[in-house]
């Protein structure tokens, strides 16, 4: 589970000194850590700790009061979240998003966007580069779907697709984007067991394949049975971090997360 | 059978002039078809990113008095004594012109607006429309102002040595406004099914997915501007060769109105719909003409709109692909799709 780290980690994401104030909130403080290529990192903490808004500053959908986010060495506090994407760090949502109105196969489409090779004559002149761009896509979306375990639902709409499968599909249409790294935010909530199990497994192929992944669940057996490390935030202050068997032994985490956590789950 | 369908519209379109000899209905499809090109390029506008340009007509009359004055000549005296004079051009590149400076406004207006999008959109559109009918009605040394730039020359087409080719007759233009029709459906057409027309699609639906994925929002949406208003400026271009005569009411709100209902009604987001759209809202006048008063026949274009409208929310052209598609299924009523759909 906690396998050996690579003897010279090599850090691909690195938050640093980041603060996020929303008015007089404190979103964030200070938060400081690293994620290694090709690790597995699991963000935890109760509701409001400050999880969905880190990934709001990573990915540029959100700009830190201070502090800088590093990317592969590049600076990524001024760039527009596009820009942030094409870099090969792509997340996925908490609110289920998709593209409702169309099917299941443009939506892959959609996010096969920064692999088309096609230019804009291209298009408009109807050049054969702009069908072989295409037919690549196409294929490409096919795999996708394979991937991910949704290839039957192709032509259906999007937005009439169960819960489950939307939230996989958000993973494919994120996929699609050619991650070097993946943001995944609470990729398993409403999901029922069997996906959660399927789910797990797809997290082990993303790794093979040498994705590193950044997760925030709250789905502790989860959390503990893919991550290598954890980091633990608690009111937008990181109050710990390490291998998951010193998570879950830790008593400050248990007080502030993994015991209220427990309490919940009994109380739902 | 739906592949074939534009290429029979286009069959029939095309035979029109053979056995329609009436001018005043000549003329109808003329104008008509003048519009269909405006409200096409609105709909790319609206129909695939969602903006709304209610100030579209803008870039409508931009490209006629861009083409106007190119195949007109002007002399105007700018600030600080600088005298520009321009000789009269070949019409055609009046044409071109007019496209090319549509569709560099398009460029500005998109530039400027979409920083911040919805109704600040809207607003900046409507904006510089009044500004540029300001413009065309005030700097009266350039466009005449009220009193209209008249005799301008018809459409002519062609390259000195390869002969040319006048529009002059009304059956001749037809064909140059179904031409330019096609044009801007194949180009309207390809950059929708393309990537391009999804990354317009994506940003309609779901901004903060489509950005996420890589999608550069500005770069599509000011793409959508430039070809809108660069289509646009060619439909005043045609207007004003056609008419001979412009003046700033080409900037009229109500033309920018006209465009939206034709698109509303015949389908945002379907190739079709602005076709449809404008052949119903550009022959309602024609059609009530012949037995109504003025006054009543905009109460029946009024009518006909609220109509359509609360009838057919999705626009007239959805509704009928949606009868045709509930028919096909209702044919093939054990196609595994509907199997896997039904099962819980
Ligand atoms: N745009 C915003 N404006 C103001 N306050 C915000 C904004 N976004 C988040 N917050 C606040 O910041 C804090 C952290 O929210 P965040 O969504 O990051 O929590 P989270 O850890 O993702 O929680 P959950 O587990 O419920 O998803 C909360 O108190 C939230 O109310
Ligand atoms: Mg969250």
């Amino acid at each position: 589970m906690n396998a050996a780290q690579p003897i010279a980690a090599r850090p691909a994401l690195s938050i640093e000194h980041i603060a996020v104030h929303f008015g007089g909130l404190v979103a964030i403080a200070d938060m400081n850590f690293v994620v290694n290529e090709g690790e597995v990192v699991s963000l935890i903490g109760p509701n409001g700790a400050g999880k969905t808004t880190a990934f709001n500053i990573i990915t540029g959908f959100l700009r830190p009061s201070q502090g800088e986010v590093r990317y592969r060495g590049t600076p990524l506090t001024h760039l527009k979240p596009h820009q942030v994407a094409e870099l090969g760090l792509v997340r996925t949502f908490q609110r289920t998003s998709v593209f409702q109105s169309v099917s299941v196969f443009e939506n892959v489409m959609i996010g096969l966007h920064r692999r088309g090779r096609s230019r804009l004559w291209d298009t408009l002149l109807a050049l054969p580069r702009e069908r072989e761009s295409e037919n690549d896509l196409r294929a490409k979306a096919h795999e996708i779907l394979e991937f991910v375990g949704i290839e039957r639902r192709a032509n259906e709409l999007a937005g009439s697709l169960a819960y489950g499968e939307q939230r996989l599909l958000g993973v494919a249409l994120a996929l699609a984007a050619e991650p070097s790294m993946l943001l995944l935010d609470e990729p398993v909530s409403g999901m029922n067991a069997t996906e959660t199990a399927r789910f797990m497994q797809l997290l082990g192929r993303l790794r093979k394949l040498g994705v590193t992944i950044l997760l925030v669940e709250h789905d502790m057996p989860m959390v503990m049975g893919v991550s290598d490390r954890i980091v633990v935030l608690n009111y937008g202050r990181i109050i710990a971090e390490g291998p998951p068997a010193a998570i879950q032994g830790n008593p400050e985490v248990i007080r502030a997360y993994l015991g209220q956590g427990a309490r919940k789950r009994a109380g739902d | 059978m739906t592949r074939l369908f534009p290429w029979v519209a286009l069959a029939v379109f095309a035979s029109i002039p053979l056995w329609l000899h009436d001018p005043y209905l000549l003329n109808a499809f003329i104008t008509t078809g003048i519009f269909i090109i405006a409200a096409m390029s609105l709909n790319l506008l609206l129909g695939y990113t969602g903006q709304l340009s209610l100030g579209h007509v803008a870039f409508f009359g931009i490209g006629a008095y861009t083409s106007a004055l190119t195949s007109l000549g002007f002399d105007v005296e700018l600030i600080g004594g600088l005298r520009v004079v321009h000789e009269p051009w070949p019409v055609w590149t009046g044409l071109v012109l007019g496209t090319l400076v549509a569709g560099l406004c398009g460029y500005i207006v998109g530039k400027l607006s979409f920083r911040v999008r919805g109704a600040y959109f809207v607003i900046v559109t409507i904006s510089f429309a009044e500004v540029v009918r300001l413009v065309a009605l005030n700097w009266v040394e350039l466009t005449q102002g009220p009193l209209a730039l008249t005799s301008i020359p018809p459409m002519t087409l062609g390259l000195p040595g390869l002969g040319y080719f006048d529009f002059y007759s009304k059956q001749s233009y037809f064909y140059l406004v179904l031409a330019i029709v096609v044009i801007s459906y194949v180009i309207i057409r390809r950059l929708v099914y393309s990537r391009v027309g999804r990354a317009m699609v994506a940003l309609k639906e779901n901004e903060s997915l489509a950005v996420s994925v890589g999608i550069d929002v500005t770069r599509y949406l000011v793409l959508a501007a430039v070809v809108s208003a660069g289509i646009a400026g060619a439909a005043g271009s045609l207007y004003a060769h056609y008419l001979k005569i412009i003046d700033p009411d080409v900037f009229l709100f109500l033309y920018t109105i006209t465009m939206v209902i034709m698109v509303i009604t015949g389908g945002k987001g379907t190739l079709a719909g602005p076709i449809v759209g404008g052949l119903i809202f550009g022959f309602i006048p024609v059609v009530a003409r012949s037995f109504a008063a003025p006054e009543v026949q905009w109460i029946l274009y009024g009518l006909f709109m609220i109509l359509i409208v609360f009838v057919l929310p999705q626009g007239i052209v959805p509704a009928v692909e949606n009868l045709f598609t509930a028919r096909s299924k209702a044919e093939f009523p054990a196609s595994p799709k509907a199997k896997i759909q039904d099962a819980p």
